[in-house]
């Protein structure tokens, strides 16, 4: 059965139905809706809700949850998902999955609460120091909402790494039919590598800090070696009308709803226009953008910020593609028409 | 099939229910929908607003600048969305509240009724909401009354369940009326 359920809401429930038993986290708009169910729904499974002192202190108790062996999230937007990033490096150089949610608010600063793309290089290519990655994952409906929270679970426990769900707050906020229940079963794998008291067995320790002659090289290396994994089997991406397209359109999140829209009016103008949606924006699907891009020679990127993943799509694109933008920043969102309109100022 | 609209007001003027029972009726009747909702920091008195998809297809972009219908409930909300209706779209209007002489439109289809005092009549002057609903399903034809009555009980919380009978009456009084 579909019930009609907001993005936050389906992300909140899908995180339960994932086995989370740990959330903290401190209230900012757009993603409030998401603690606020957490509050009310966890404890009947369970779980544990705690309104933190501040965001620092949410990331600090959940890589504390994530080394006791417990499947643990914290949500923010903009400044808060800042203040955390000390914390996503530790728990990356720990190796320890926790679950990570951006509904982006505009910034930089304070900014505003409209719909934004603005963190997509925070959350792909930066934020904390050292040499780490963040898995990021990007729902573009309600219903992935609740999906790929369960994902990010379970590739976070796959691969011992922070994931991300980076969405926009069109995403977080809107609502449409959700099917509510997973669609494969959640299994929680064994931890052995937790802290659980060491009753029993030796001791052990959980460290980002390696100051043994080479040690840190080893540790990168090791790192890298699973993020290799991660672009080899975790690619996810969504393809519309590509195989007779003249220009790709590739977008995620909300832009790459509106670009729907958008194809299929150009569609029955008779504009063979397709779409590419990134799910995973780190596994970023480059490989399938080169081979697309070696037919189709035009490359329409359309985001809510000013291109950022622009650089992404540039480099992972065939010589001699023509890349052209179209970016909405600080709260503006592109109509269907707007989108059909820069695709005809192309061809 | 595919129905876009623009439903706006000010907050209390229950904006947000009558959306909300057209999506649920719409996904009862297995259609696609989508429900975008203003929000933040809107309060009683604030500014409301929702964008509505219906269709018996995915829906790609749930926001739309030219819908086929607009219902409107004060003169804010007609001054800012009368000029993005579609040609020949319908405009259900909350005449108690606005004076569509301000901005006239010609090419639609435009049902004003006296929501406000048409819900008096009826004895509740909260049933306003549920009298322009009324009138937009009548000239819409996408749901029918019998559809809103068959999911009003999810919509309606179950501390307001007594107000179920007055809201379907005030529904079926504006369909009567539009």
């Amino acid at each position: 059965m579909r019930v009609l359920t907001k993005g936050n809401i389906a992300l909140a429930e899908g995180a339960i139905q994932a086995g989370c038993k740990f959330y903290f986290g401190y209230p900012i708009t757009p993603q409030n809706d998401i603690p606020e169910y957490l509050a009310k729904h966890l404890p009947r499974v369970g779980g544990t809700f705690i309104p933190a002192e501040s965001e620092i202190a949410s990331i600090n108790m959940i890589l504390g949850a994530s080394a006791a062996g417990a499947r643990a999230m914290t949500s923010s937007s903009g400044p808060g998902i800042s203040l955390m990033q000390e914390g996503f490096s530790y728990l990356a150089g720990s190796e320890l999955p926790a679950v990570i949610v951006n509904i982006m608010r505009i910034g930089p600063g304070l900014g505003g609460i409209a719909p934004t793309q603005g963190d997509y290089n925070q959350a792909v290519h930066g934020g904390g120091h050292g040499d780490y990655r963040n898995i990021v994952l990007a729902p573009a409906s309600c219903q992935e909402m609740f999906d790929l929270t369960i994902k990010a679970f379970e590739l976070a426990d796959k691969y011992r790494n922070p994931a991300m769900i980076l969405a926009d707050a069109m995403v977080g906020q809107f609502q449409e039919p959700c099917r509510l229940t997973p669609k494969d079963p959640v299994i929680i794998p064994q931890k052995p590598w937790a802290l659980t008291g060491a009753k029993g067995r030796p001791a052990q320790l959980i460290k980002s800090l390696f100051l043994g002659p080479g040690e840190m090289e080893i540790h990168n290396l090791d790192l890298k070696k699973k993020y290799d994994t991660m672009e080899q089997n975790e690619v996810m991406y969504e393809t519309r009308h590509l195989d007779d397209a003249d220009i790709m359109i590739i977008a995620f999140g909300t832009p790459s709803r509106i670009a729907k829209t958008a194809i299929q009016f150009l569609r029955q103008e008779g504009v063979r226009a397709g779409l590419l949606r990134p799910i995973t924006l780190f596994p970023f699907p480059s490989k399938a953008i080169h081979e697309y891009s070696r037919r189709i020679h035009k490359v329409l990127v359309v985001e809510m910020n000013t291109g950022q993943m622009l650089r992404d799509v540039q480099l992972a694109c065939h010589n001699g593609t023509k890349v052209y933008f179209y970016g909405r920043p600080g709260g503006g969102i592109p109509y269907p028409d707007d989108i059909m309109a820069q695709v005809k100022k192309i061809l | 099939m595919y129905y876009d609209m623009i439903m706006a007001g000010f907050g209390g003027q229950g904006i947000q229910i009558i959306s909300q029972l057209v999506a649920v009726a719409a996904i009862n009747k297995g259609y696609e929908v989508t429900y975008l909702p203003s929000y933040g920091v809107e309060k009683r008195g604030g500014r409301t607003n929702v964008f509505l998809v219906i269709s018996d297809e995915e829906i790609g972009s749930p926001i739309t600048n030219h819908p086929y219908a607009l219902l409107v409930m004060d003169q804010i909300a007609y001054d800012t969305y009368i000029h993005i209706l579609r040609p020949d779209g319908l405009l259900v209007a909350n005449e108690s509240l606005i004076n569509t002489s301000t901005n006239r439109r010609n090419d639609i289809v435009s049902c004003c009724l006296f929501c406000n005092e048409e819900a008096v009549k009826l004895g509740n002057a909260k049933l306003a909401n549920m009298i322009a609903l009324g009138a937009l399903l009548k000239n819409s034809n996408v749901l029918t009354v019998d559809d809103i009555e068959k999911v009003i009980d999810q919509v309606i919380p179950e501390r307001l369940s007594h107000t179920i009978p007055a809201n379907m009456q005030a529904i079926r009084h504006g369909y009567g009326l539009a």
